[in-house]
């Protein structure tokens, strides 16, 4: 029987484009960055979120207007996925008046409580009470919100992360657990950081259920975050999902990752790439055509340049700004 | 020989209590383990055990007794073949009860340290014609958490014992009966986990007063205190507030050891992005705590175990808030400013009692907040004394005193007739023993002897 023409559901097919501009938009906003940052237009630490695109789309396809999020540095994808402006990311990590913190916070903190974006956090670890904290919040305002926490294979080790798991099961707490295991704590692999290498049984001491997914298949993604956020949403307290992924690049700019085969991050790179995959798989179901997603990627390109544009352009804060927003 | 039964010392810092009920009577046999009465101190009422075996004797103090020294005899206890009239023993081993948990050093003193002879200026922001009533520290506290907790939804108590065991310093005393679980949280031992919890809420918008039993155990919770609560206002460009308290009692109690004492005042007040209090008069501990509260940024609240069952006026006003960041001439003098705050105000007037009987006029300012730092009014008060001593228990490196002295240097060093005087907690751990820890801690002498020092006295 031939295979239909069109998408069966085109409502659906417009979510899945969608999916796929959202992670395309990453990659090339994170190349850019990355090549910026060459430049000498970004400093400090940058650390690139290449490789992971699938999990931030994938969970905020899940997510409702209502439900936080929180991570730790490498967060420059979750916000461009939950709607924050490219132009206003990358003006603050070239330290600009423009970026989302006036260029006060840089790459590694950035908030927007517009887009419920509660950053952005650069202590390994230290999100994860806070997004416990978010949740904490939505259950004593009696609201329906859910707090989607943020963090990696390496803030896993860290004691505050088990206090917290503790809390939020004590208290029922409405919040998502998301492990990006991405396979290394900066340079060191699972294998050599951590005596148990499923994540997603981190909470069987505190009786949160885990679950583990293929966090390079969007559509995985969304699946299991649906999921999690309906179990935690009915107040059955907090779930774990352990994303399976995999980052490309260094841990920041200044990382040359000897510490794994240079064939590794290519053999991902050509059997698992996120984007590629999914949108061959587009392609397959006729969802999409190669014209419709070369036209996403010269949208995407557009947005990049002008954000690269803007970061440039936007002058850095005034001097006075040296003494504001401490307290008020 | 008949031995004595004497009054316990149920907490490390407890000097008297009341005989609640005697368990016993004349005559009954006891053995090790028996319970003998119910002593209460001002936090808890606590079960008394018999060590010795024997009968009693007389019971020497009457159920309901209330001021009972520590060590006082209570009731004697006889040896077969003894009757009652059987000489007593005078050195006696006290039949001690433990304390129980040394993480809940239990009651301050109970009895409201009498007023002292320095008579104290009025705060000359209340109404005239004030009602004012006397407060325990303690009660003063409470009741700015219970006012701001009615006022406010928003505004929720969380920290370890904080609820069901109504404090282990009693300061949470009834609010879980009236605000119920949801505002009046008990937390686990987990203070990194819970001061960041407190923190996410804050971001969301609520109020939370986190309490931590001692700050020293705040130390495990150091990175979300300064890290997530102090920095993320300016990291956010103004974007995020974090309206939280977080308080407790800090410094040296009594006899607690190294890790249980520590003062820190500096720590704190060097961190921009928090606001930093440290009261001494229940008034301000009430008003500034209530302030607080209601401030949108990160405080921290600094109380004294010693102080919270101290006893001073109160303002009977509906809504009593003070400001943050205003110092208080507690009493005008000419020939020298000492600046104090916390527990250290406490021990200046004891000090000025002295040396005003020595004619030295005292100036006493009691900071009240730490950061922002009054310096203005320090400074105007060097300008008509032109001396300064500084006295409080924290280390002397960094200290607020030492903040406030460089301060006078850089602002007034033509006023100055002598260099500043510094009294502060000796540059040590806190030792145990009880001549060593009195040795450690700032006192009256070191006080005087600063006085002295800048006033070129002997």
């Amino acid at each position: 029987m031939p295979e239909p023409k069109t998408a069966p559901n085109i409502a659906n097919a417009e979510a899945l484009k969608k999916m796929y501009e959202d992670m395309l938009l990453i990659r090339r906003f994170e190349e850019r960055a990355g090549q910026l940052y060459g430049m000498g237009l970004i400093g400090g630490f940058c650390h690139l979120y290449i490789g992971q695109e699938a999990v931030i789309v994938g969970m905020q396809a899940a997510a409702t207007p209502k439900d936080q999020l929180i991570t730790a540095y490498r967060d420059h994808g979750h916000m461009l996925a939950c709607g924050m402006s490219a132009n206003g990311v990358m003006a603050e990590l070239t330290g600009r008046e423009g970026g989302y913190s006036r260029g006060k916070g840089g790459s590694m903190h950035m908030f927007s409580a517009d887009k419920k974006f509660y950053g952005g956090h650069g202590i390994v670890g230290a999100q994860v009470p806070l997004g416990t904290g978010l949740a904490f919040a939505n259950k004593y305002r009696g609201n329906d919100g859910v707090c989607m926490t943020y963090f990696g294979d390496g803030a896993a080790n860290q004691g505050q992360v088990y206090e917290s798991f503790n809390m939020a099961e004590l208290w029922k707490l409405p919040v998502v657990y998301i492990i990006e295991n991405n396979q290394y704590a900066m340079g060191t692999s699972v294998a050599r950081h951590s005596a148990l290498a499923d994540f997603s049984k981190r909470g069987v001491s505190f009786n949160i259920p885990g679950i583990q997914v293929d966090g390079m298949d969007v559509e995985a993604v969304e699946a299991a975050g649906k999921e999690a956020l309906s179990f935690a949403r009915s107040g059955k307290g907090p779930i774990i999902l352990e994303m399976k992924t995999y980052r490309y690049r260094g841990h920041s700019m200044s990382d040359p990752a000897k510490y794994r085969p240079k064939e590794e991050a290519a053999e991902v790179r050509e059997k698992r790439d996120p984007i590629d995959h999914f949108g061959q798989k587009l392609i397959q179901r006729g969802v999409a055509t190669e014209n419709d997603l070369k036209e996403i990627d010269t949208r995407v390109k557009q947005v990049v340049i002008e954000s690269a544009d803007f970061a440039t352009t936007s002058p850095e804060p005034a001097l006075a700004e040296l003494y504001t927003d401490i307290v008020i | 020989m008949a031995t004595q039964i004497l009054m316990p010392a149920l907490s490390p810092t407890m000097e008297e209590g009341k005989l609640a009920r005697w368990l016993v009577k004349e005559g009954d046999v006891v053995k090790s383990g028996t319970i003998l009465a119910e002593i209460e101190t001002d936090k808890a009422t606590m079960e008394f055990e018999a060590v010795d075996e024997g009968r009693i004797g007389k019971l020497l103090v009457a159920a309901g007794s209330e001021g009972v020294k520590v060590n006082a005899p209570i009731a004697t206890l006889l040896a077969d073949g003894e009757d009652a009239s059987a000489a007593v023993t005078s050195a006696a081993p006290a039949a001690k009860a433990e304390a129980p948990k040394t993480e809940t050093p239990a009651a301050a003193p109970t009895a409201a340290v009498a007023a002292p002879a320095v008579e104290i200026a009025n705060d000359p922001s209340l109404p005239a014609g004030t009602e004012m009533v006397p407060t325990t520290v303690r009660i003063a506290l409470r009741d700015a958490m219970a006012e701001e907790m009615r006022r406010d939804p928003d505004v929720f108590l969380m920290g370890e014992e904080v609820a069901q065991y109504q404090g282990a310093y009693k300061i949470s005393q009834g609010l879980l009966e009236e605000f119920g679980d949801k505002r009046v949280i008990d937390t686990p031992i987990t203070e990194h986990g819970f001061a960041g919890i407190g923190i996410g809420a804050a971001f969301d918008g609520l109020k939370p007063i986190v309490e931590f039993m001692t700050w020293n155990f705040a130390m495990q919770a150091m990175d979300q205190i300064i890290n997530s609560a102090a920095k993320t206002r300016y990291m956010s460009g103004g974007q995020m507030s974090c309206p939280i308290v977080f308080r407790g009692p800090n410094g040296a109690a009594a006899r607690v050891g190294a890790q249980h004492s520590q003062d820190y005042a500096n720590w704190y007040s060097s961190v921009p992005g928090l606001k930093v209090i440290a009261p001494y008069f229940a008034a301000d501990a009430k008003g500034l705590l209530k302030a607080a509260i209601r401030d949108p940024n990160p405080v921290i609240f600094l109380e004294h175990e010693i102080v919270y069952g101290r006893t001073f006026d109160v303002p009977k006003m509906d809504d009593f808030v003070l400001p943050i960041g205003k110092a208080r001439v507690v009493k005008e003098g000419k020939d020298v400013t000492i600046v104090s705050y916390s527990l250290g105000v406490g021990l200046t007037l004891e000090a000025v009692e002295k040396l005003e009987a020595e004619g030295i006029s005292c100036e006493i300012i009691d900071l009240r907040t730490l950061r922002p730092l009054d310096i203005d009014t320090v400074i105007a008060s060097v300008k008509k004394t032109n001396r300064i001593v500084t006295v409080e228990n924290c280390w002397p490196f960094g200290s607020p005193g030492t903040e406030v002295a460089s301060q006078v240097v850089a602002q007034a060093f033509d006023y100055l007739d002598a260099p500043p005087g510094k009294v502060t907690g000796k540059d040590v751990p806190m030792p145990y023993a009880n001549n060593l820890e009195k040795a450690a801690l700032a006192s009256v002498d070191d006080v005087i002897a600063a006085v002295k020092a800048v006033c070129y006295r002997s």
